[in-house]
């Protein structure tokens, strides 16, 4: 398995930490509490750093191997921050049958940033996902909350470069 | 109570959603304030309609008038022309339901007119954000019938003669679940509904949550009662924001109205829902793995029996049921269980909804009754592939299903037949794929997929499904051989046969299925290094034909300088340097470029 830990240093506020303390609070002792306590806090960070899951792991009295074996289970996690915008690629079958694979290989190479990473400026970030659902507007990039759909491979550069500047 | 003479229904659904359909219910609002209309005409967001093609879709009543493709800019011309002066924007109308003499009704159009809704009978018609709408639709009746007057069994009864069968894709029969659960001894039990719709190409569960989330939290309280639950956990997929938020919403109203919590309808019973979120992992699908993430671990299947109905959730007796399921259980309980089987097939009873999608005219969702022909979905439904291209496949069941060929269109849809084609119903996608089309293509992306989705925990899957897609990937790659295929046969057998859950068990059917009714184009990838759909980039070359007048627009386009020639002069692909991009075919204005 790739070493997936992150490269940035760890840059967490109080006010971050102080949530971090209530989702332990809220959760601490419920059945079933992992997945959601640790959503939250990804929510609360964007990512989730070693040193949260380390409160995480002494708050809610679970080991942090266990921790950490549920946060790399899930594709949703993420060890690693994402970039300021989101791009995601959907993969799903509909999408795929109408070319999704060619309009990722414009997205990666427009922004010269891998599907997994991130840019080195932080700005971007690349994902291929799963299906998003949105299938009727097949084939669909989003980026951050914005979706476009009924994409042709050509139009992705015009995007992009919305964002660019 | 205030009279409302108009009602302008606007598609929430997340495909309409994100073609900013929010943005036009605010301009509709606007436009009504400013003719100070406001008191007569209510403007509604409804789930899905099912066209979501022709998204975002607005709706107005009484006429019925269903507008498709309309933008916050329209919204000023509806408001004024239809809804001030009465006057339909015939330019805006879906197509098909415009006649001579005026606006047909919707149900009459080729779409709607051969299906039956009775998962999304609510779908598009009602506010699923109110709750009161969903009760003038004789919403929480079947509740309070069931708490009031009938007893545990008498309900599991009726499930159980409506034959209705689990609509998560196995088909198990939903009221022996129901009463296996209810058998079971404990004090604790729990009821689950399982929206974790990660087939990719299938959306139907997000839709029935985001358009009527209440028919679930009714059909759950319901079984609750059935099997003496008194917690029930809803596990959402995490990418369905809108479906989470609403789900969020009904249960809080339902809180509100006494139809969750404790003492229901005034009578003992309690029972309360709680919503988990999925993170992403297509394997939480399976119904043990799902319960191990709701308990917070890795979502890893487990050997069954125990079955989850004996020692499911905390390892008390669990009922657990798709949002599809959940959805029918009111209406079989208002209408009885001999409705119900009037629908359908002998073996297969009611309707199924499918997320068409794909090489199709109308991607959408649609609900048929069982028994209805493929051929009658994809091309009376579907309106056929468009561009005029031949149909090659319909691909039912996503990563666990296969690929239905041109020659078994006309099978009815069941359970049983489906499977009897190497295919099976699945959680309801239903992808069409044209001539352009790859079928090892396809084979090599669902394995791609499961490959990333196997959890790992037993070898046939975990390693089996690698090693099968590294013998795509050759082939598709063009270094396979004619041995590699008869390889791919007996490495399928074992991996649905040893694999510990269903996902390793039904992996190998997308590769099965188009093996067994494409073999011609493994073959021509074997045999003649071709890929017959042109799709396989290692298998085809970008030539410059005679029609080339040399303009040297795809020398200035290609990325690699792998073209060259004078200006007026025929141009040549240099095959060492091309990386088959295809920007040069796109840029071309003569037609010169070609892919063989």
């Amino acid at each position: 398995m790739p070493n997936t830990k992150t490269v940035v240093p760890f840059q967490g506020t109080a006010e971050q930490e102080q949530a971090l303390r209530d989702i332990i609070g809220e959760h601490k002792g419920r059945p079933g509490a992992v997945m959601p306590a640790l959503q939250k806090a990804q929510e609360v960070y964007g990512y989730l750093p070693e040193e949260v899951l380390i409160s995480l792991a002494e708050g809610l009295d679970v080991s942090l191997s266990e921790l950490y074996g549920v946060v790399s289970f899930y594709t949703q996690f993420s060890v690693n921050p994402k970039g300021k915008y989101q791009v995601a690629v959907c993969m799903g079958t509909a999408c795929y049958v109408k070319s999704a694979a060619d309009i990722l290989a414009r997205v990666e190479s427009k922004l010269g940033c891998k599907a997994g990473s991130v840019t080195p400026d932080g700005r971007f970030s690349v994902e291929a996902t799963r299906c998003i659902g949105a299938c009727g507007l097949a084939p669909v990039i989003t980026v951050g909350e914005d979706v476009y759909g009924r994409l042709a491979p050509e139009e992705v550069s015009g995007i992009l470069d919305k964002y660019l500047t | 109570m205030e009279i409302v003479r108009s009602h302008i229904l606007v598609c929430a659904g997340t495909g309409c959603h994100a073609s900013n359909s929010d943005e036009i219910v605010e301009a509709l609002q606007k436009h009504i304030e400013t003719e100070k209309m406001d008191k007569e005409v209510r403007v509604i967001k409804t789930g899905c309609f099912g066209l979501c093609a022709l998204g975002p879709v607005v709706v107005v009543y009484p006429e019925g008038a269903f507008y498709s493709r309309v933008t916050p800019e329209d919204a000023g011309e509806i408001v004024r022309e239809h809804i001030v002066k009465g006057r339909i924007v015939t330019r805006l109308l879906y197509q098909e339901t415009v006649q001579e003499e005026g606006v047909s009704s919707l149900s009459e159009t080729p779409f709607y007119k051969k299906q039956f809704r009775v998962a999304l009978r609510n779908c598009g018609v009602i506010d699923p954000e109110n709750i009161d709408e969903y009760i003038a639709f004789d919403g929480y009746s079947a509740l309070g019938r069931a708490l009031t007057e009938q007893t545990p069994q008498e309900i599991i009864d009726i499930i159980s003669k409506s034959g209705l069968r689990g609509r998560g894709g196995a088909g198990f029969p939903t009221g022996r679940k129901w009463q296996f659960a209810a058998a079971a001894q404990g004090d604790v039990k729990y009821v689950v509904c399982n929206a974790d719709e990660g087939d990719p190409g299938a959306f139907m569960d997000r839709s029935v949550l985001e358009g009527d989330p209440h028919s679930v939290v009714e059909a759950m309280t319901i079984a609750g009662y059935a099997i003496g639950a008194h917690e029930g956990y809803l596990y959402v997929r995490a990418e369905y924001p809108i479906a989470v938020k609403r789900l969020e919403i009904a249960i809080r109203q339902a809180r509100e109205y006494g139809f969750l919590g404790k003492g229901i309808f005034g009578t003992g019973f309690d029972f309360d829902l709680i919503i988990r979120l999925g993170a992403g992992a297509f394997v939480c699908g399976e119904e043990t793995a799902l319960l191990a993430s709701i308990e917070g671990r890795r979502g890893e299947p487990r050997p069954r029996p125990p079955f989850p109905a004996v020692k499911g959730l905390f390892a008390k007796p669990t009922l657990l049921n798709n949002v599809e399921t959940y959805a029918n259980i009111p209406w079989i309980l208002q209408n009885g269980w001999e409705e119900f089987t009037k629908i359908g097939t002998e073996k297969s009873k009611g309707t199924k909804v499918f997320a068409l999608g794909g090489k199709i005219h109308n991607t959408g969702l649609v609900e048929v009754p069982m028994g209805t022909t493929l051929r009658e979905v994809v091309e009376e439904i579907g309106g056929g592939c468009p561009g005029g291209k031949a149909f090659k496949a319909a691909q039912t069941g996503g990563p666990s299903g296969g690929c239905i060929p041109a020659e078994h269109l006309d099978i009815p849809i069941e359970y049983e037949t489906l499977m009897s084609i190497g295919s099976m119903m699945g959680s309801g996608g239903l992808i069409v794929m044209d001539e352009d089309n790859c079928m090892v293509d396809i084979a090599r992306y669902f394995l791609d997929f499961t490959v990333d989705e196997s959890c790992g925990k037993c070898a046939p899957c975990r390693i089996g499904t690698r090693r099968l897609y590294q013998l795509l990937e050759k082939i598709t790659g063009g270094g396979g051989t004619p041995e590699d295929l008869d390889t791919l046969e007996v490495l399928c057998k074992h991996i649905s046969e040893n694999s510990l859950c269903g996902l390793g068990q039904t992996a190998p059917n997308p590769v099965l299925s188009t093996l067994r009714y494409f073999r011609d184009e493994y073959e021509a990838h074997v045999r003649d290094k071709k890929c017959p759909a042109r799709v396989c980039k290692d298998l085809l070359q970008y030539k410059i034909t005679d029609a080339c007048i040399g303009c040297t627009a795809c020398a200035r386009v290609c990325p690699t300088d792998a073209i060259t020639g004078k200006v007026k002069e025929l141009h040549v692909i240099d095959q060492a340097k091309c990386i088959k991009c295809g920007a040069c075919e796109e840029k071309c204005k003569f037609k010169a470029i070609i892919k063989e």
